[in-house]
């Protein structure tokens, strides 16, 4: 009896004690991350040192000493230079894209027509952010309006010359216009395209593999460079007497087909993942090739390589830079033609342009490289290998 | 096997046109038909292009006068030399920024992939932001940064930036000592050459005395020392004959050295930059497709971590590394093209102005295309023979 009133049965459980002081908290993440050892120490202080020397200078020249607006290069040259800033004065000249800003975007393109691109700017916006958000729904209605009737607006609206639109030439347009209407193209081809000599090369039929293996192995050994002085100096030669078509045009086949041999070779990695069964299984349900293309191997084998397209894409989006050595002007060549405008020539001037491009630049493939991570996540259901 | 016979011999149910065979060869036909009827509608406009704009075909117009001037050339040309040499000293320029950008971006990438994968929380960040910063915007913009935002606002040859080593930095390059090679030299290189042949035959027979006995030999040091030491001694004996040739002010510019122009500089430096940034993260890649296992074993086997990394990570992702960093290298040769876009004469812009000067537009762009293809080539077999020497032997 005395036994049972001794028993004692605890209710509920302790309280957790704090982890003890060298595992967890702020000293413990220091003592681990950033003082391991003597080396890691030595490490730590020489990353610091670096962070020090050149994080101040940076942020000096491109927030505290920067100049936003002015009217023209005085703003931005020393008073030796014949400007208005003291002697040793050096920041970012952003008074100088704050002015060319509206080239940067859409180029020489008429002042007074400039609502055209914008108004394709803001189609373009409207249908591509539901297209990425996968909750919005009617993907399909979507996507044909970006894919297939965008593409027509957009050319109706920037080129002109119908519906009372004056006609502008495409010799007029710059900036970023150029770089996104040749990358959205090139994209838009180089996938189907893409896919098309992928099936090609994996073919049965002989001539038309080594046709597609031809291709693809001629294009992948060449610089892009090669390939758009082809299209800018044999396509003429290639066509009829008094036959031309328009330079931008050449650049966008030429930028396309580049695209189209290296998305090949990525889907074709993505076609020799699945396996074989799948084509079998395919076959044996009695499924022809488009079938079994369409329904079987593509959804499965695009999905694997997600992160290879989107690094295409990525690649094809910063190549549209290289068109300015057929003289057209991409958002870098307009930077880089603003350069010489003697209004604005000053030491700061082309780091700033140049910056502001990169900045652009970055700011695209970062967000395309971030959402196919995130599709990736979103897609991925345990079965990659 | 024998009903397979059977059944292949038995008349297909379907229709004739149902037959994958059938349409298997009528496809091709027609491709080939379209094929060869678009090369010939193609050829024909040439040829009437051609004979209208009166240019002649073929090669002889290599062997005219070039009449242009290529502000850098690794041997000797001038305007007076022929088309055929000019798109030579072009083809160099590409080899010479191709092998040194491959060199360096290698070592930078290694680098940084290797630093993103510390325990150094502050090292591991730095590493991100350069790949980040590198990877997502174009390598022309790099280029034009280092051409026009860096080297371009350099003070002028008056006010040069001393460096180390008697070098100077100013806004026409970078100018460093040339080595003048006295007589008796020769004997120095010879040295190295023998010092050279020592160290790996001493290399040799310390893995076969390994391999016999277990004993270790100190191949690392002997080979330094050789390698190192018999050049010194050659140039002891020789009497000293390597002087430097140390750039100096004068009045205008620097005279003496050797310059590096900023043309050369900014695509080195800017082609080595980007491609790092991949490289890095091949690296890591291939340095975390080592399962951890791996490390673990070695660990329990007593290595201590540097032989861990040396003897049992690195052989193994080197096998993961090697593919993507053929491309990479690939891709750095093939964007040494953008020199087009500074002026640096490489390849492209001595072939495009050649094209330019004699209207050969489609000699011009064979001869691109073919060099550029032998390049890829080539370099994708000595990567490919590397990646057979590396690859797992299995039974």
């Amino acid at each position: 009896m005395q036994e049972h009133d001794m028993s004692w049965v605890r209710a509920e459980m302790a309280l957790a004690e704090p982890a003890p002081a060298g595992v967890a908290g702020f000293q413990a993440w220091v003592r681990k991350n950033l003082i391991a050892s003597t080396g890691d120490t030595i490490m730590t202080i020489a990353g610091i040192a670096l962070v020090v020397m050149i994080l101040p200078q940076i942020i000096n020249w491109a927030f505290i000493n920067a100049v936003w607006t002015g009217p023209d290069r005085t703003a931005c040259a020393t008073v030796a230079q014949g400007g208005v800033q003291p002697e040793g004065w050096t920041g970012a000249c952003w008074a100088f894209v704050n002015a060319k800003f509206g080239q940067f975007m859409v180029g020489r393109y008429p002042i007074e027509e400039r609502w055209r691109p914008i108004l394709v700017a803001i189609l373009f916006v409207a249908l591509l952010v539901p297209m990425l958000i996968p909750k919005v729904p009617r993907k399909g209605l979507n996507a044909i309006l970006l894919f297939f009737a965008l593409p027509i607006v957009a050319f109706i609206l920037l080129v002109g010359g119908m519906f009372g639109l004056p006609h502008v030439e495409t010799s007029l347009w710059g900036g970023l216009l150029v770089t996104l209407s040749l990358s959205f193209v090139g994209i838009a081809v180089s996938l189907p395209l893409g896919i098309v000599l992928a099936l090609g090369r994996r073919s049965k039929m002989p001539i038309i593999k080594t046709l597609c293996v031809i291709f693809i192995e001629t294009v992948r050994g060449i610089p892009l460079i090669t390939v758009l002085f082809f299209a800018s100096v044999m396509l003429p030669l290639f066509l009829p007497e008094g036959v031309s078509f328009d330079k931008f045009l050449r650049a966008l086949i030429g930028v396309s087909l580049f695209a189209a041999a290296y998305m090949a070779e990525v889907v074709r990695g993505g076609l020799q993942a699945i396996p074989k069964g799948q084509y079998e299984g395919a076959d044996s349900l009695g499924l022809g090739y488009w079938q079994k293309m369409y329904l079987i191997v593509m959804p499965q084998a695009l999905k694997l390589v997600i992160p290879g397209i989107v690094n295409t894409f990525i690649g094809m989006f910063k190549d549209t830079s290289l068109v300015i050595i057929i003289s057209m002007f991409d958002l870098l060549g307009i930077v880089k033609q603003n350069f010489s405008d003697p209004n604005w020539a000053t030491a700061q001037t082309a780091r700033s342009g140049l910056i502001f491009a990169a900045f652009i630049f970055w700011l695209f493939c970062f967000g395309m490289s971030r959402y196919s991570m995130f599709t990736e996540r979103r897609l991925d259901t345990g079965h990659k290998r | 096997m024998a009903s397979q016979e059977v059944l292949r011999e038995e008349p297909s149910r379907g229709s004739f046109i149902n037959d994958p065979r059938v349409r298997g060869i009528f496809f091709q036909a027609v491709v080939v038909v379209v094929l060869v009827a678009g090369v010939w509608w193609i050829a024909h406009n040439v040829i009437d292009n051609l004979t209208r704009l009166r240019i002649a075909s073929g090669f002889g117009f290599l062997k005219g006068r070039a009449g242009f001037d290529i502000s850098e050339s690794a041997i000797a040309y001038s305007s007076d030399s022929t088309y055929g040499r000019a798109i030579l000293v072009g083809f160099l320029n590409t080899v010479i920024v191709a092998v040194v950008g491959i060199i360096t971006a290698t070592i930078i990438g290694f680098i940084v992939g290797i630093g993103r994968l510390s325990q150094n929380w502050l090292i591991r960040k730095i590493c991100t932001v350069y790949v980040e910063v590198f990877r997502n915007i174009p390598p022309l913009l790099v280029i034009f940064f280092w051409y026009s935002g860096v080297l371009a606002v350099l003070p002028p040859p008056r006010e040069s930036i001393n460096l180390p080593f008697g070098s100077f930095l100013n806004q026409r390059g970078f100018y460093f000592p040339r080595a003048v090679w006295g007589d008796g030299s020769w004997l120095i290189f010879v040295a190295l050459l023998v010092g050279i042949a020592m160290a790996w035959f001493v290399a040799r027979k310390a893995r076969q005395r390994q391999m016999a006995t277990g004993q270790q030999f100190p191949v690392f040091w002997t080979s330094a020392a050789v390698i190192v030491g018999l050049p010194l001694l050659a140039y002891v004996l020789s009497g000293f004959p390597l002087s430097f040739d140390y750039p100096k002010q004068s009045t205008f510019n620097l005279t003496g050295g050797f310059q590096v122009r900023p043309e050369f500089l900014s695509l080195y430096l800017a082609l080595s930059c980007y491609t790092a940034a991949f490289i890095a993260e091949i690296v890591r890649a291939g340095i975390r497709g080592v399962s951890k296992g791996q490390t673990e074993a070695a660990g329990a086997l007593g290595l201590r971590p540097g032989s861990i990394l040396r003897l049992v990570v690195v052989p193994q992702a080197m096998r993961i590394v090697i593919p993507p960093l053929t491309s990479q290298y690939l891709n750095l040769t093939k964007n040494s093209s953008l020199a087009i876009a500074i002026g640096y004469p490489d390849l492209t812009a001595t072939a495009g102005t050649v094209l330019n000067q004699t209207g050969q537009a489609v000699e011009g762009v064979v001869i691109m295309m073919v060099i550029y293809l032998a390049i890829s080539l080539l370099t994708s077999l000595v990567m490919n023979w590397f990646n057979a020497k590396m690859a797992l032997v299995e039974r």
